[in-house]
């Protein structure tokens, strides 16, 4: 599961749609891989405008990363700074979360992250 | 709760399933014959705990011989993808063995699926842990109200056994998009009720609940032969002309384009607020 996904999930739970605190969710006891990918300059500065990057700011710092700048880069800032879109492109397609958990703060359900694959079957009660 | 066969709108009560004792009968028999008119459920049962029994449980169990079997884009989808603009971010809900999540290398998907074994192999579609994909229901997806650019649902709503689960499901589709002012698409397709040049003949008038049969065969035979096939037993609703259409209008949605495609109508909507 990509950073870039977290950035497009939020609690499963209906009760929490409607509360900010249920996006994003919060990565716990997460183990990290790194990938290798090529770059996509194209992608990423198309990417970018879709990207919450407050959400953002609240993974990258929760996983350990360096605090991201408050704006997000405009696309032709990122553009002409290579090392700003490398940095991006580690962050959100490279890194991946492979195992431990993903918390709602609005209802505080944590649901569990397996080899890269997040499971977000509710238990009956939270249905 | 609503009951498969007893649906608010009045869905006609399903018929006595037809026994399919062999994998042999099952292929001798005409094709029509191999699927039945899917049962009323036992009381007290409710939508859920029969979507269980005859569409979660069966696809965790034939994930493999499945996906095997699904490996190529339908082309009115391949095609509604590669017209995304590039960099849009979009969902597959009910994604299956992940066929469709790297069609457009210039899009990222989400994908999702209730079936735990499909969205493993999902995951590494097109190679090692390439695609993104979650364990999810339709009813109770992880996405964020009106984020996403586009959505995309194929073959999955049809399971559902009540209608207004399947118009919930639309429903969930299109809050987890954009509104159509900001360009928020989904795309949705569905088993056709019309279908009479298929090798299973449903026409107009056939029972629109059915109990479809997967054939799991076996490699190791048995001395009477046949031996080691299963025949798992998937529920299907089958859409009748325009209720696709109805169920999109239903929850509030806009019908933007929709068709026929080889057994199946598709619509594509958007969310007008
Ligand atoms: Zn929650």
């Amino acid at each position: 599961m990509k950073v870039l996904s977290l950035n497009f999930l939020s609690c499963a739970v209906k009760g929490c749609k409607s509360s900010s605190d249920s996006y994003p969710l919060h990565p716990k006891d997460a183990e990290l891989v790194q990938d290798d990918i090529e770059v996509n300059a194209q992608l990423l500065i198309n990417l970018l405008p879709r990207i919450d990057w407050t959400a953002l700011t609240t993974t990258a710092t929760e996983l350990g990363f360096p605090a991201l700048p408050p704006q997000a880069p405009t696309p032709e800032e990122l553009e002409a700074d290579e090392a700003k879109l490398k940095d991006l492109h580690h962050l959100l397609m490279e890194t991946q979360i492979m195992e431990g958990k993903l918390v709602c703060a609005s209802c505080g359900h944590e649901y569990a992250v397996r080899e890269g694959i997040a499971n977000f079957l509710l238990p009956s009660h939270l249905v | 709760m609503t009951k498969p066969g007893q649906g608010a709108e009045g869905d006609a009560v399903a018929a006595p399933p037809v026994a399919i004792t062999t994998a042999a009968t099952a292929a001798a028999a005409p094709q029509a014959a191999a699927s039945s008119a899917a049962p009323v459920i036992a009381p007290g049962a409710d939508a859920e705990s029969y979507e269980q029994q005859h569409v979660h449980s069966v696809y965790e169990s034939i994930a493999s011989h499945f996906s095997a079997t699904r490996y190529k884009p339908w082309p009115v989808i391949a095609s509604f993808l590669l017209s995304l603009p590039p960099g849009a971010v979009g969902l597959d809900v009910g994604c299956g063995n992940g066929k469709y999540l790297a069609v457009n290398p210039h899009v990222h998907i989400v994908g999702s699926d209730r079936s735990a074994n499909l969205v493993r192999i999902a995951r590494d579609h097109g190679g090692d842990r390439r695609c993104d994909v979650a364990v999810a229901d339709g009813l109770a997806l992880p996405f964020p109200p009106g984020k996403a650019d586009f959505a995309i649902c194929v073959a999955v709503i049809h399971h559902m056994s009540t209608r207004q689960r399947r118009q919930e499901a639309v429903r969930a589709l299109l809050e987890c998009v954009r509104p159509d002012s900001g360009g928020g698409k989904i795309l949705v397709y569905v088993w056709a009720l019309e279908q009479s040049n298929s090798r299973r003949g449903w026409d107009e008038g056939a029972d629109q609940d059915q109990l479809v049969p997967w054939v799991f065969k076996s490699k190791t035979k048995t001395a009477g032969g046949g031996g080691g096939d299963t025949t798992y037993q998937r529920y299907y609703h089958l859409y009748r002309k325009g209720e696709l259409e109805e169920d999109v209008v239903a929850v509030g949605g806009k019908v933007l384009d929709s068709g026929y495609d080889k057994d199946n109508w598709w619509a594509v909507a958007s969310r007008i607020n």
